[in-house]
């Protein structure tokens, strides 16, 4: 097994930090796994991506130029990056603030409308699990409680009673997740 | 598995600080290496093991308290990127002149001049090749993982203790900002100094119960003899280090008809490519340099014996490429270089469509 996995958006939207929780699920699941962020002068508001490889062995090249998988969270990412995933891969994307949909046909396709979701739950800062529940979902490459104990490992101890309504957001996000007409 | 984590090459760089028990570390934030500092803030390292982490007003200053750290004979280590290492390279020189043991990490990035934050590669002249002034040399050691970020720590100080000499890591913002598994190592202790006083005789820590004089740490030598006369002492040094210290890593070498000889990021990257290349029946290998000063002449000039051509892989526009030229000696065998530069990193697709060039010209492909 090895999935390559783009995740890109705007920053403050939690690209990082699911890229980085997805990572620490492979771990906690035995993977080898690299995390490399797009750094440099991104900000809150600007873009932001970040490329995670999830694999049995040991990994070449963090760095890549196409993905078995882009999550795309605005319009930009999927501008960049809906070239970049290989023929056949797949494409997840939430299509609040999208104003032009996918042109690519070669490509399993789901979306994930997280940002309502998040909205209506009132909570903002666990959109981005919807969208890795979502994820999830298609590909199952870890589980549910490897998630949950990479949450424990990658959040202070301050943060752990976050960790109940983080995997309400992820099984939620399972719930949602659909294919693209 | 309670003892692997997952953490950025820079983070792990503070933790291996801590726990090779070292006394001080010295430094000034600059990206992308300035979580180095900020880890080692959030450790709180004075509290448990006693060791020292202090933001000097400028680069300047940090190497200056490393000099001073490492004269009475401490574990002493700075950090930086690029530009804070041009700053650093006096103190450097006369850290390398007075045989001071100290470890100095850059994490490079885009330049000349301020040039940019993004990973680079283009320090490998100032870093292997001096820097700073005069005749001296420095072991450099290239990690290329996050673990090497951690092993390389504790490594760069053994060496610098056992030839009395500056040692240094050259990463990249790439090791320095990705994260991976990474096993820390345990905790060493500090030194005590009846320790230090017994391993360091050279350090200027007073005289002590059993000696009459005071030990005198410089690099000043104004007579010309003695100058000359410390310098082939130095040189000594470096040509044990050439015999006793060169470290390579080898990827589908022994049949190989081309050679991509890479460090650092760029190795990681070209280990795909030979990964690929493999994958489409082209005898690729990769000869990885994990010291870049030693430099492993002696692999390259063995695969030079069967290989067609070299192609220098780096984050510049050519540095290391000089080094692959001499090993390879022969001016019969095809040399080049590529890479993006700037900040850009090239991607594997680009290297492979470079080495595939570079094949069909010399008659590879």
């Amino acid at each position: 097994m090895k999935e390559e996995i783009i995740i890109a958006g705007f920053g403050g939207q939690g690209v990082l930090s699911m890229g980085k929780i997805l990572a620490y699920s492979g771990v906690m699941q035995g993977q080898e796994v690299s995390w490399i962020p797009s750094y440099g002068p991104e900000m809150r508001g600007g873009t932001a991506n970040v490329t995670v490889i999830l694999s049995d062995r040991k990994i070449s090249s963090p760095v890549l130029q196409e993905f078995d998988t882009g999550i795309v969270l605005n319009q930009q990412s999927l501008d960049k990056f809906e070239e970049s995933i290989k023929p056949g891969g797949t494409l997840l994307y939430d299509p609040n603030g999208i104003t032009r949909a996918p042109r690519r046909t070669d490509l399993d396709i789901y979306t994930i409308d997280a940002a309502v979701e998040a909205a209506r739950s009132g909570n903002a800062k666990v959109f981005n699990m919807f969208v890795l529940g979502a994820f999830l979902k298609i590909k199952p490459l870890v589980t549910i409680e490897n998630v949950i104990e990479g949450l424990r490992h990658s959040l202070p101890e301050r943060a752990h009673k976050m960790i109940p309504a983080n995997e309400a957001a992820l099984r939620k996000g399972m719930e949602l997740v659909k294919k693209a007409e | 598995m309670e003892d692997i984590k997952l953490m950025k090459g820079n983070e792990v760089l503070a933790y291996a600080a801590v726990r090779c028990g070292a006394d001080g570390y010295f430094g000034y934030p600059i990206t992308p290496q300035s979580e180095v500092l900020e880890t080692l803030t959030e450790l709180r390292p004075w509290e448990t093991t006693g060791m020292v982490v202090l933001q000097a007003e400028s680069e300047v200053a940090s190497i200056n308290m490393v000099y001073g750290g490492a004269s009475v004979g401490k574990r002493v280590l700075t950090s930086t990127s690029s530009p804070g290492l041009s700053l650093m390279c006096e103190g450097l020189s006369y850290l390398a002149g007075a045989e001071l043991p100290c470890v100095v990490i850059d994490v490079s990035r885009g330049g000349p001049g301020l040039g940019t934050i993004q990973a680079s590669q283009a320090d490998y002249f100032q870093v292997v090749k001096g820097g700073g002034h005069g005749d001296y040399r420095m072991p450099v050691l290239a990690p290329n993982s996050v673990q090497e970020m951690n092993d390389f720590v504790d490594l760069a100080f053994e060496l610098a203790f056992k030839y009395l000499n500056p040692a240094m890591i050259l990463a990249d913002g790439v090791i320095g900002q990705m994260m991976e598994k990474v096993r820390l190592s345990p905790q060493k202790p500090r030194r005590t100094e009846e320790e230090i006083r017994k391993e360091c005789p050279w350090a200027a820590i007073g005289k002590g119960a059993h000696r009459k004089e005071r030990n005198i740490v410089t690099s000043c030598y104004i007579d010309p003899e003695t100058m000359e006369r410390h310098n082939h002492k130095l040189q000594a040094k470096y040509e044990r280090m050439e015999r006793e210290e060169v470290r390579v890593e080898e990827m589908e070498v022994s049949d190989a008809e081309y050679i991509l000889v890479a460090y650092g990021a760029s190795s990681r990257i070209c280990a795909k490519v030979v990964e690929d290349a493999r994958a489409a029946g082209l005898k690729v290998g990769l000869i990885r340099p994990i010291t870049l000063f030693p430099f492993p002449s002696e692999a390259i000039r063995r695969a030079a014996q069967h290989a067609k051509g070299f192609l220098s892989v780096e984050l510049s526009m050519g540095q290391m490429i000089e080094d692959v030229r001499m090993a390879v000696g022969n001016a019969e065998i095809p040399v080049q270089h590529f890479g993006r530069t700037g900040g850009i990193i090239h991607s594997p697709r680009e290297v492979y469509e470079a080495l595939k060039q570079f094949m069909t010209e010399t008659g590879g492909l």
